[in-house]
């Protein structure tokens, strides 16, 4: 696998819509190439190679692509996007809509994000060692396809309306999380291991929900059904389930009707 | 202005019954001349390419408030979209639902010059003018809806006829409207009671009244006016199984009704976007094309005219006055849903939908709009549309041409559907071997819309005194061809004039035109009573007052007004 390393060196005075930095699009590019690539601020047009120090060639294809973003990225949008394979290791705090509607590969981030990482994303993985901003896993503005598959991974908190839409895949907060859990959801799982304040899974229709912590205030449209023993994927205890959004619209299977489930942990 | 020789090109026309041949367009003060009135013309070298006058569009949703509703609640279609501006050429977004800008463009760029917006809702008439004040180059009008518009349900109960036709002529001249459009007869009125008409003798709630004797009472009234256009009719229980049935009995009314006009028209009814009128069964398990019987009945009655409402497979947003339809809808795909009442006169409804080559439901529904063109005998009478965006959007048409003109299109499309077989067995379409041609689709796409419109006296084809709206496509009909070339070719015109002025060069955008509105003044004898009813209703039930309802003055800054006297 080939490294190509970027370094910020100049900060935009608004907000730099980068994503060109993409293993798919630095795919079988030399450095000076890659510093070659559009960027935009609003609809100015500019070299990526204005912004950033750019040292090492890419590989032949996306998957044989590693990039380092190092600095600053607060005003830097879109790394990742639409990416199908490779790498991309992000070294700072991050703008919005890191790894929207990626496709494959990994995309690490040693900092925050903004809202809207993982936006419609179908596969690959993203890992952020940090806090995550709003609409986590969702889908963009007025589409009902979320998040559909692949994993994102937080150690920190997430803001409000993460997994918004969702239809797979699977979103783990290793902290807290604001308001509006899996709004609308049709599938996928949430695993958040601390605290949830309110409307979780309001309108939800299938999928699940993990709470380790305290929820402040429950849905009315779930109902608690059972007490249950879990044991997956490292998280272990006696958790309360309920069940809902019982408002909604629910699918039958083998005269079962489905619904979107929610499970609290009451005891490790 | 300037002058055009448009030279040597392969020359489709159906008014002048040129079919291919080699020959010379001139253009002169705006208009089509002959060949010998031009002195010093630019001259556009044509050999080898395809020319034909600019294409006319029936029915479209192209502007007012249900479109900008499609906008508004839609930006995932214009996700990716935008086009930034480009020397004249203005910023672009959207797809379905494309910016006015890009309407006009787009539209442009297949060489069409004439859009009708399909369903003006009267009261929010000035917007839908707005909007097409800022569409570029198309000439359009727009069709006020009537079908369950409160004056007309009450004169029409005592099927007053006289009455009806002062209030349709005050009301578009209020509106600044084109046509008589009727949407689901009574049946969005009855939405407003949670219920709908499903065929044409299910009365009207409070209003103690059919929609048979709406539709005929208002053929009769627009023949009465003698209006340019026929009443245009979207029936009652559209996109139903088994619906095909109350689409005949909605043809049937307009038997032993003859044509009024002085504009050229010959059919009292124009119905629209057949396609989703034309299924049998009785459940979306069993539903079937019924294009056959359909089209029987079209081909053996020439005061019909119909289009197509071509299902061109994409994700698209629906929307229509049809309210309780869309209510439909979202309860079949759960995707969102916008919903309006419209006051006295009509209501909406706004779902996105994706037709999927994998449903089976979908493409029976590709087939039977191709039945219906496949099937025509008259290719006068039926024109191509998507009833764009509700059954794809308009961009599409070259797409839906070369389907009609090419079966290995067509079995291209066939083995790319999941449920083939299924398919072919609820529809005709895969045993029709007819190939469209190019004059066959000239009079689809221009002549034939333009005599349904009353609009052959200025659009629709190549004859000296005709509006020089002419277009020029990169396509040689006579080297051999792949099916997709006729698609690149029709989606992007060469060049294009639009009333003599030269809106695309080299395939590229070259002025935004002169756009103009047109509208009916249909002159009445004085009706003391409808204008008494007209007074009343606004002062009792409108939210508006009559100020703040017409359309006047900069709403339409360049209108074309064609007079219709109905006075005796
Ligand atoms: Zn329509």
């Amino acid at each position: 696998m080939d490294t190509v390393k970027l370094t910020i060196k100049n900060q935009p005075d608004l907000y730099l819509e980068a994503d060109t930095i993409c293993p798919d699009t630095f795919a079988g590019k030399k450095a000076e190439e890659i510093a070659g690539l559009h960027v935009y601020i609003g609809r100015e047009q500019h070299r990526l190679g204005d912004f950033f120090e750019v040292s090492g060639n890419a590989g032949a294809t996306p998957e044989e692509t590693k990039i380092v973003v190092n600095g600053d990225l607060s005003r830097v949008k879109y790394i990742g996007m639409k990416m199908t394979g490779g790498e991309v290791v992000v070294n700072g705090n991050a703008d919005m809509y890191v790894g929207a509607w990626m496709q494959g590969g990994k995309i690490t981030v040693n900092g925050n994000v903004d809202a809207f990482a993982g936006t419609g994303m179908k596969g690959g993985e993203i890992v952020i060692n940090g806090n995550a901003g709003n609409y986590l896993g969702a889908a963009y503005r007025g589409d009902w396809r979320g998040m559909q598959g692949g994993k994102i991974t937080v150690t920190g908190n997430a803001g409000s309306d993460i997994g918004t839409f969702m239809n797979g895949g699977e979103i783990v907060i290793g902290g807290d999380v604001d308001v509006h859990v899996a709004t609308h959801a049709e599938g996928g799982k949430i695993i958040i291991k601390g605290n949830a304040k309110s409307r979780l899974g309001g309108q939800m229709v299938e999928g699940e929900i993990y709470v380790l912590g305290d929820i402040d205030v429950m849905m009315p449209g779930f109902a608690y059904r059972e007490d249950v023993d879990v044991d997956m994927d490292g998280i272990k205890g006696r958790f309360a389930l309920y069940e809902g959004d019982l408002g909604e619209r629910h699918r039958k299977r083998k005269g079962q009707t489905i619904y979107a489930k929610l499970y609290q942990r009451i005891e490790a | 202005m300037a002058e055009y020789l448009i030279k040597n090109g392969f020359v489709f026309d159906p008014v002048l019954g040129i079919k291919g041949d080699k020959a010379d367009v001139a253009i002169k003060d705006g208009k089509i001349v002959e060949t010998t009135a031009v002195k010093s013309p630019q001259v556009i070298d044509a050999s080898g390419k395809t020319v034909m006058a600019g294409g006319v569009d029936i029915h479209a949703h192209v502007a007012g408030p249900k479109v900008n509703v499609g906008r508004n609640f839609r930006p995932e279609d214009k996700l990716f979209g935008y086009k930034p501006k480009n020397g004249i050429e203005r910023m672009q977004g959207g797809f379905s639902v494309p910016t006015t800008i890009r309407t006009g463009y787009n539209y442009a760029r297949m060489g069409y010059t004439t859009v009708m917006e399909a369903a003006m809702p009267p009261l929010y008439a000035r917007h839908t003018h707005e909007e097409m004040r800022d569409t570029p180059i198309l000439d359009q009008g727009a069709y006020p809806v009537f079908g369950n518009n409160w004056f007309v349900l009450e004169y029409l109960k005592n099927h007053e006829i006289e009455n009806t036709a002062a209030y349709i002529a005050w009301l578009l001249r209020a509106t600044k409207g084109y046509a008589v459009k009727v949407v689901n007869p009574g049946g969005t009125e009855a939405w407003a009671w949670g219920l709908n008409c499903e065929n044409v003798h299910d009365p009207v709630p409070y209003f103690d009244i059919t929609p048979a004797q709406i539709i005929k009472g208002l053929i009769e009234a627009n023949e009465y006016l003698g209006l340019p256009h026929s009443m245009h009719m979207h029936a009652n229980n559209l996109g139903n199984p088994g619906n095909y049935t109350t689409t005949l009995d909605s043809f049937k009314l307009s038997e032993g009704i003859k044509p009024n006009s002085k504009f050229g028209r010959d059919q009292v009814m124009h119905h629209t976007h057949v396609q989703f009128h034309s299924y049998g069964g009785d459940s979306w398990a069993n539903v079937e094309s019924k294009a056959k019987e359909i089209m029987d009945y079209v081909n053996s009655h020439d005061n019909i005219t119909i289009d197509m409402g071509q299902v061109t497979l994409d994700e698209t947003t629906t929307m229509t006055a049809d309210g309780p339809f869309e209510h439909h809808l979202t309860e079949l795909n759960h995707l969102k849903w916008a919903n309006a009442d419209v006051e006295l006169e009509t209501g909406s409804g706004v779902v996105p939908y994706v037709y999927s080559p994998s449903i089976k439901v979908c493409a029976i529904q590709w087939c039977i709009g191709l039945e219906l063109a496949l099937l025509a005998k008259d290719p006068m009478r039926i024109f191509i549309t998507t009833d764009h965006p509700n059954a794809g959007p308009f961009i599409r048409y070259p797409r839906v041409m070369k389907w009609l003109m090419s079966t290995e299109a067509r079995e291209q499309q066939f083995d790319a559907f999941k449920h083939k077989d299924k398919v072919i067995e609820a529809t005709n379409l895969a045993g029709l071997d007819r190939e469209l041609d190019l004059y066959e689709i000239a009079q689809m796409t221009r002549a034939g819309p333009a005599k349904s419109l009353g609009l052959a006296h200025m659009y629709g084809g190549l004859a000296p005194g005709l509006e020089a709206d002419v277009a020029v496509y990169d396509f040689n009909p006579n080297e051999p061809y792949a099916p997709d070339d006729i698609e690149k070719a029709f989606l992007n015109a060469e060049h294009l004039f639009k009333t003599g002025v030269q809106v695309i060069r080299d395939h590229n955008i070259a002025s935004n035109g002169n756009k103009r509105t047109l509208w009916v003044n249909a002159k009445v004898n004085e009706n003391p009573q409808v204008m008494r009813d007209v007074k009343e209703k606004f002062l009792r039930y409108y939210t508006v007052t009559l100020n703040n309802y017409e359309v006047t003055g900069h709403y339409l800054p360049n209108p074309y007004v064609i007079e219709v006297d109905a006075t005796e």
